[in-house]
């Protein structure tokens, strides 16, 4: 392994192209660092989104009138706000008026730090999204389905849980697909709030060695093959989940 | 080739000053005949050189140049610079002397003449809350600390001391960060720190590590006037002796510095 990362550091001596992440030990564990960041900050806003996602598209067909405001003012805040905006409104506006704890170094800090709020805001930001994609899916399901369903005496809730969303599933798998991996892309702007993901590594990087270029490119390719992998994921998944005869 | 392109750029930039003053007459004489010596100072670096309400330049460095004025008989005038014009202010005469918190560095003396002795020099340190008792750069070992994205001495501050870079994009986030608690401690450059220790708003909060990386600041004339220039660092010299700089700094609300003290020593 040495080797590889030797001839890295060779390729610079020769040729100019400078990759520190792969030669230099420090720069290559805060690569390292920012990419399981990146991923681990994607994978929670992936799962949380949805399960706003799917719990909004339910409320949103409640009787009550006030759920369904509430669920609508929901959206249209995170829809028509950027998400830049609403992760600096979390991390410095709620975020210091939020309560504080006792932390290791005997001081007071906030209660959630940077990568909670963003892993929060961001999950919000696309749920909010989810919660209109799901919404389209439910109303794609027939209503004749739902009757018979009715008929047959399942209760609401199973309606929804074994009927209607497993149906609209398979509806809103595209438009679900496109709203993730925009939320995977999103995921780099917690480097507003000091998210150490991945843009913000390489930007640590390449203000020490002054080589923007090469990690330019580097964070191009890498966030390329990234989201190319849950795209992947994602058609499989819509592939397996198709049922003969339907959508 | 990189490095060729800029040496040639910096060799032609030297030979066309040079060429420049060659022609003109000593600067001292032209200073005088003017009646006004004019200054390149810095507006925008509390307190060593900013705007007061009124719109005048004031601050340490202003006063340096107003002691330079009183010694040539003359009148003074402060042209605000920055740094990325304030050198090529003072190649195309524009300026006759800067005293504008640049570092002293040896490809900077090749475009204007540094006088020695060094006027001023700042470094790295931290802004902390006082309670938390910092005193060595040890104990921000596993702590977060507020930077600046892309200052040099993060990665010197994560590597050497462990500490864990929290890196926003502006000083205003950064400060605001360290107020809100989530890092112990913000790095800067004392220079800036200084002045915000004595903001009533940051009263809990001090300085407390001695202040590393320090690189001396240089004051600059137009390459070639060498009159101009030991007259210069005589004065420099005088303002170490007296203590004219202790002064000024005491005066503008900053606490002495090392480097002043030491050369305050130095001279006697």
């Amino acid at each position: 392994m040495e080797f590889i990362f030797e001839w890295f550091r060779v390729l610079y001596d020769e040729t100019g192209i400078n990759l520190p992440f792969l030669y230099d030990s420090y720069d290559r564990n805060r690569m390292v660092n920012g990419f399981l960041t990146t991923i681990w900050l994607s994978v929670v806003c992936l799962f949380f989104s949805i399960i706003i996602g799917v719990i909004g598209a339910w409320l949103q067909g409640s009787a009550f009138t006030w759920t369904r405001r509430i669920v609508n003012g929901y959206i249209q805040v995170f829809r028509n706000t950027p998400p830049l905006v609403q992760l600096y409104f979390f991390y410095f506006a709620i975020g210091t008026i939020l309560p504080k704890v006792e932390n290791d170094w005997g001081g007071q800090s906030p209660i959630l730090g940077s990568f909670a709020w963003a892993a929060i805001s961001l999950s919000f930001f696309a749920g909010a999204f989810n919660v209109e994609i799901f919404r389209s899916g439910i109303e794609a399901v027939p209503k004749s389905t739902v009757e018979a369903a009715e008929a047959l005496g399942f209760s609401k809730i199973q309606i929804y849980k074994d009927i209607t969303l497993p149906l609209a599933f398979r509806v809103v798998l595209p438009a679900l697909n496109n709203n993730l991996v925009n939320l995977v892309k999103t995921t780099t702007l917690a480097y507003a709030i000091a998210v150490p993901e991945m843009l913000y590594e390489a930007n640590q990087i390449w203000s020490d060695n002054v080589n923007v270029t090469e990690m330019m490119l580097f964070m191009l390719l890498a966030y390329f093959f990234l989201v190319g992998i849950l795209v992947g994921g994602m058609n499989r998944w819509e592939r397996a989940m198709k049922i003969p005869g339907y959508g | 080739m990189k490095f060729n392109t800029i040496r040639t750029l910096a060799m032609t930039l030297a030979v066309s000053a040079l060429s420049v003053t060659a022609v003109s007459a000593d600067i001292l004489d032209t200073i005088k005949e003017r009646g006004k010596l004019i200054v390149g100072v810095k507006a925008d670096y509390k307190p060593y050189g900013y705007l007061d309400t009124s719109g005048a330049i004031i601050g340490i460095e202003p006063d340096l140049a107003t002691d330079v004025a009183n010694r040539l008989g003359v009148d003074v005038e402060f042209v605000p610079v920055v740094s990325s014009n304030r050198m090529q202010f003072l190649e195309q005469g524009k300026i006759d002397l800067m005293i504008a918190t640049m570092t002293d560095k040896p490809d900077r003396r090749k475009v204007v003449k540094i006088i020695d002795p060094n006027y001023y020099s700042s470094g790295t340190n931290v802004l902390s809350l006082k309670s938390l008792g910092l005193a060595s750069w040890d104990d921000l070992k596993g702590k977060p600390v507020c930077g600046i994205q892309g200052a040099f001495y993060n990665k010197a501050t994560s590597q050497t001391y462990g500490a864990e870079i929290v890196a926003f994009k502006g000083t205003a986030e950064a400060y605001s960060a360290l107020k809100a608690g989530n890092c112990a401690a913000f790095v800067y450059d004392d220079s800036a720190i200084v002045a915000k220790t004595n903001d009533p708003e940051w009263a809990d909060y001090e300085m407390p590590l001695p202040t590393i990386d320090d690189a001396p600041w240089g004051l600059a004339v137009p390459l070639g006037e060498d009159a101009f220039a030991d007259l210069m660092s005589e004065m420099i010299t005088e303002w170490h002796k007296s203590g004219r700089i202790l002064e000024l700094e005491t005066k503008w609300g900053v606490a002495n510095t090392p480097f002043a003290k030491a050369m305050n020593e130095k001279f006697q």
